[in-house]
């Protein structure tokens, strides 16, 4: 029987090092790609211009490079569960090929499409190719849980096989006698959307400073190793120095490609030791992949937790109590807070799609723990709009690490919006270059306008307040505060009751998961359920009657227990502190363990402040006091506040 | 399971309307209706001592004080017994109201008629109080609504704070004052008050110290800008087993410090001061070194935690003599030659954070805190560079000491001697324990 195969591109959006695709295309008479685009959502979606142009010039050379095969790319208007019974039986489909998809959402719907074609008589292959490992695999090593600190994610790496190498691109030679039937009407039924077809306005818009594509990114790739390779290594494997990392978009930048697939992330794996071995003798220790494995980290912690972008509900996001600030958060993303060095960092982001990782710390930090206090779910948000390496698993991860809300982050550095940026480029030329307006402001103000005397701010043409707006906050009074709230925060959950600053938080180098026995992430479906209803008045919730509540609350204690015992359950032979990393007994319900502390005045003092020696523990039932006995010598509080 | 079947034991409504209302934090493992079946089967057999109808109060007492608050509620549905126990007053001593409105926050809020039943049936009980608000006045002002009703209630121990915005700085003063004189009025027995963030003033403090000053032995007010250094002085001169306090640098004075080291003041245990600056170029007054000899001579084991928020220019009057300070927290760039004054004037330090520095490498400043802060057992350093080699000497001479380490892997400075991947062997290897630089994503 002849086969007749459909290549599904998501990500993977290339034709080299694309095993899934090279399956395809294995002894079959026919082989069509395609590509579900759905016309309707993407003027509706809340991915910005820039990504969507990427995305389409992606998909155009992805086109032309299968017109070179005498192939071509097949556009679908729609969604892919709706469509795909239709092309299968049209196509007379036998084979359907593509690449895995490690998170959550994208698993659930490829189990969709499987069971779709399972019943169609289709055979699925897929294959990993948009990470380094095969995830599961790190995951069995770390006893089925994702490791949740970095260090702990690279020892377990550095123990694996090496990735795979790169296979070869498809080519003619592999099509062998595989033919792509094109009808006459392809380009009207399939070719690939204009960006003003799918609703956007493209007269005012700016030449891409991210060109969409694999070929674009495999030529950045050659320069890597050609003419530019000193600016390469240092890119890649001199640690980012605080005082001069390059802000600008660079001609190597490779993350955008990394993200929608146009580049192989174990070519570049490979490349990057190549690379390395040109330069200097030996092979490169596991640190120096730090950027891909941060990526890869990030698709590890989210492959199995489909909350891991929202605080509610995921067990390793500390419940911290944010802001809502509609007015606040609109200044930030618009560039208008007021801080040169946070406005230029979010204008280039808006305007070209990238910005460095530094820039990236500075306005994650100023956004949510350092200046605004606004949920991280927020700027993670606007990032997915306008950043065009945006991952889901890799912008919620990255949001999660600035916020301090998981994997063991040291809060007491906040990035200062004044000083951070000064450090950096102290001339303030990045800032001219994204806000022209405060171009003729000197260096020594540049940075905090709105220190500048008057006459200054005259003879540059930008007065502070009228041109340009006053910074949104007092940043000393704001980090005041919020220095105060995450000590707060981390004490409680830590249920660390010293002075110490630094110990609140555990050492990010103990692995310490044990992200409790079920999936800590397999949120069953009544969770959505909470979520909807949490926004509804509280007096109203709950009227279900009869038999679905108690299955309700059955389902939300297995979660509550997931809480309990996630992230800051210590390996006990590693606390070298003497203090206990407990859990929070009830998540992000920061409540104040008044019992706790009667024994030991420090221990008193520092925990949130008030309540007297003569807690309630020192009642006068015997029974209670012994309550009280134990509990001190547990050192742990006892909340009796709900 | 039926809700008939339920309805004859199901207690007043306010647990009802209580579960409905806490059910996001809190669960029990099954429903009401199950857990009734359950406990009441092994009952129906007369042989069976097991009849959890019958624990004695006490044990119930015991088990329920390790339950939140939902399931608490839920298991009060189970009997007469249980129910009885939910009421019991031990169970209401603390209790924490969290305030906010779904416009402002992401967290859920007491329930208005938890509040009510609370302020009905148990607020004679409530001894340890905390006001968790939210950045909106509305929270700020529920909280004083309900301060203004504890008319009969004796609180030891009583927190406001906040969560988010301070909150309660945007009330009218009068109004917050008011609220407050209400607790202190008819408490009379205070002994922890955490106010930071308020707009309370000099004259509210008196009532403060009129009322409770036997028994006052903590109180944070950091913020709090209506109070005079007249006004904190007058609470430390009246209350005498005052032992913890907080406030900002503004109203530290030689006199507070000289009342807090009388003859018949208790030792203090924590002092703890902010240093924020208004406005750049701010000017500060200086403490006398004799103030804080005499602070150190009457409670010899204070800990004095300083955070400081200024610039680098405002740090003149600060570290030039020697200063008892146990934890410093530096919140903005430090200038080098201000760490090193550091080095000199602060023998009893404990732990140093500094955020960062300028764009040297704080090497030499390192080696002396090292040298001449003998009890130095925690630092974390943020935007400071610091060279390997100096780091690794830093290290070497604090020893296992160092129980507390953190540094940012971008500020280290490899050099001839070091580079970044040794440095985690040879800092580890000094320390006696495996550690390593603190990492942000480079992605």
């Amino acid at each position: 029987m002849p086969i007749n195969s459909i290549h599904w591109f998501r990500k993977g959006l290339r034709l080299h090092d694309n095993p899934a695709l090279l399956e395809a295309a294995r002894g079959s008479q026919t082989l069509r790609c395609v590509y579900f685009l759905d016309p309707w959502f993407a003027g509706a979606s809340n991915r910005g211009i820039n990504r969507w142009r990427f995305l389409l010039q992606c998909l155009e050379d992805l086109d032309s490079s299968l017109r070179k095969l005498n192939s071509c790319l097949f556009v679908i208007r729609g969604q892919p569960a709706n469509i795909f019974p239709r092309l299968f039986k049209e196509w007379k489909v036998s084979r359907l090929t593509f690449e895995c998809d490690s998170e959550p959402f994208g698993k659930e719907r490829d189990a969709a499409i499987k069971k779709l074609a399972s019943e169609a008589g289709v055979e699925v292959i897929t294959k990993i190719s948009h990470t380094l490992y095969d995830l599961d695999r790190i995951m069995e090593l770390n006893s089925s849980q994702p490791p949740l600190t970095y260090k702990r994610f690279q020892t377990l790496v550095s123990s694996m096989e090496p990735p795979e190498p790169p296979l070869e691109p498809l080519t003619r030679e592999l099509l062998g006698n595989c033919v792509t039937p094109v009808s006459e009407n392809h380009k009207e039924r399939y070719g690939v959307p204009l960006l003003d077809e799918l609703g956007f306005d493209t007269e005012s818009l700016a030449p891409a400073v991210w060109p969409g594509g694999e070929s674009e990114a495999l030529m950045r790739l050659e320069r890597h190793l050609g003419p530019d390779s000193t600016a390469a290594w240092q890119e890649n494997f001199e640690r980012p120095k605080m005082n001069s990392s390059p802000l600008l978009a660079s001609p190597l930048g490779l993350s955008p490609y990394l993200r929608f697939g146009c580049l192989s992330c174990r070519l570049f794996y490979y490349k990057l030791t190549e690379l390395f071995k040109k330069v200097k003798n030996g092979s490169p220790s596991i640190s120096l992949y730090d950027k891909l494995l941060w990526r890869e980290f990030f698709y590890t912690a989210a492959s199995n937790n489909p909350r891991f972008d929202r605080m509610e509900g995921n067990p390793i996001c500390i419940r911290i109590p944010w802001d809502r600030n509609p007015e606040a958060l609109a200044k930030w993303a618009e560039a208008k807070t007021g801080f040169p060095w946070i406005d230029a960092i979010m204008t280039q982001l808006r305007q070209e799609g990238w910005i460095h990782h530094l820039a990236r710390h500075a306005v994650a930090c100023f956004l949510t723990r350092g200046d605004l206090w606004i949920s991280w779910e927020e700027g993670m948000k606007v990032f997915e709009e306008l950043l065009l390496d945006a991952d889901w698993s890799v912008n919620a991860g990255s949001w999660l690490c600035h916020s301090c809300s998981s994997f063991f982050q040291q809060f007491f550095h906040c990035y200062c919006p004044v000083g951070f940026g000064r450090r950096i480029d102290p001339n303030g030329d990045f800032i001219r270059r994204y806000l022209p307006i405060l171009q003729d402001f000197p260096a020594k103000y540049i940075y905090d306008p709105w220190n500048a005397p008057e006459e200054v701010q005259r003879a540059a043409k930008c007065v502070i307040g009228v041109d340009y707006p006053k910074p949104m906050v007092n940043h000393a009074e704001a980090s005041r505060l919020n220095i105060e709230r995450m000590r707060q925060i981390y004490q409680q959950l830590s249920r660390y009751r010293g002075l110490s600053l630094l110990a609140t938080v555990p050492s990010n180098h103990m692995e310490v998961v044990s992200v409790s026995e079920a999936q800590g992430a397999a949120v069953p479906p009544t969770c959505r359920r909470t979520q909807s209803s949490t926004s509804s008045h509280p007096g109203v919730r709950r009227e279900q009657p009869g038999p679905s509540r108690p299955k309700y609350r059955g389902t939300r204690h297995r979660h509550a227990l997931n809480h309990r015992t996630s992230p800051y359950t210590t390996q006990s032979n590693l606390t070298e502190n003497g203090h206990e990393f407990a859990v929070p007994q009830q998540p992000g319900r920061l409540f104040w363990p008044i019992g706790g502390g009667a024994g030991k005045r420090e221990t008193e003092a520092e925990h949130n402040g008030c309540h007297g020696d003569d807690g309630p523990s020192t009642s006068s039932s015997a029974l209670k006091a012994q309550v009280d006995k134990k509990r001190r010598e547990d050192g742990e509080g006892v909340a009796f506040s709900s | 399971m039926s809700n008939t079947q339920n309805s004859s034991l199901r207690p007043p409504r306010m647990k009802r309307r209580l579960s409905r209302d806490c059910e996001d934090s809190t669960s029990s493992c099954e429903g009401p209706a199950d857990s009734y079946k359950r406990v009441r089967q092994p009952a129906e057999d007369p042989g069976d001592l097991s009849n959890w109808a019958r624990l004695p109060q006490e044990i119930l007492l015991h088990i329920f004080q390790y339950l939140p608050l939902l399931d608490r509620a839920f298991a009060s549905q189970v009997c007469r017994s249980w129910n009885q126990a939910f009421h019991m007053p031990e169970l209401w001593r603390c209790f924490e109201f969290e305030l906010n409105q779904p416009a402002s926050s992401y967290l859920k809020a007491t329930h208005p008629d938890l509040i009510k039943q609370i302020i009905k049936k148990h607020s004679n009980h409530l001894q340890y109080v905390s006001f968790k608000v939210d950045s909106s006045t509305e929270s700020a002002e529920a909280a004083c609504d309900i301060l203004s009703q504890l008319v009969n209630c004796s609180l030891k121990t009583l927190g406001l704070i906040s969560t988010a915005r301070p909150s309660f700085m945007e009330l009218p003063k009068s109004h917050f004052i008011s609220a407050l004189t209400v607790v202190f009025v008819n408490s009379k027995s205070l002994s922890s008050l955490k106010i930071d963030d308020t707009p309370v003033d000099d004259p509210s403090l008196k009532v403060l110290v009129a009322n409770n000053s036997d028994t006052l032995k903590l109180l944070k007010m950091s913020s709090c800008p209506h109070v005079s250094p007249a006004g904190i002085l007058c609470v430390a001169d009246q209350c005498h087993g005052l032992r913890e306090l907080a406030l900002n640098y503004h109203l530290l004075s030689d006199e507070l410090l000289l009342a807090l080291s009388s003859e018949k003041h208790v030792h203090l245990e924590h002092l703890r001061i902010d240093v924020v600056s208004e406005n750049p170029g701010q000017q500060f007054h200086t403490i006398k070194k004799s103030s804080w000899d005499a602070m150190v001579r009457h409670s010899p084991k204070f800990n004095l935690v300083m955070y400081f928020f200024l610039y680098e220019d405002e740090f003149g009057p600060f570290f030039r003599d020697e200063i008892p300070v146990t934890h410093l927290y530096f919140g903005r760039s430090v200038s080098k030659e201000v760490l090193g004054r550091v080095g000199m004037n602060c023998p009893r330090l404990v732990e140093l954070v500094v955020c960062a520095n300028g764009l040297r490498p704080l090497d030499e400043e390192l080696i002396r805190i090292a040298e001449r802060c003998q009890h130095l057992s925690a630092i974390g350093l943020g935007e400071c560079e610091v060279s390997c080699s100096a780091f690794v000497e830093f290290v070497k001479m604090c020893g296992r000491r160092l129980s507390q380490l953190s540094i940012m892997e971008e500020v280290l400075i490899p050099d001839h001697k070091y580079s970044l991947d040794e440095i985690h062997w040879e800092v580890s290897k000094h320390l006696g324990r495996v550690w390593f630089p603190d990492m942000m994503p480079t992605w």
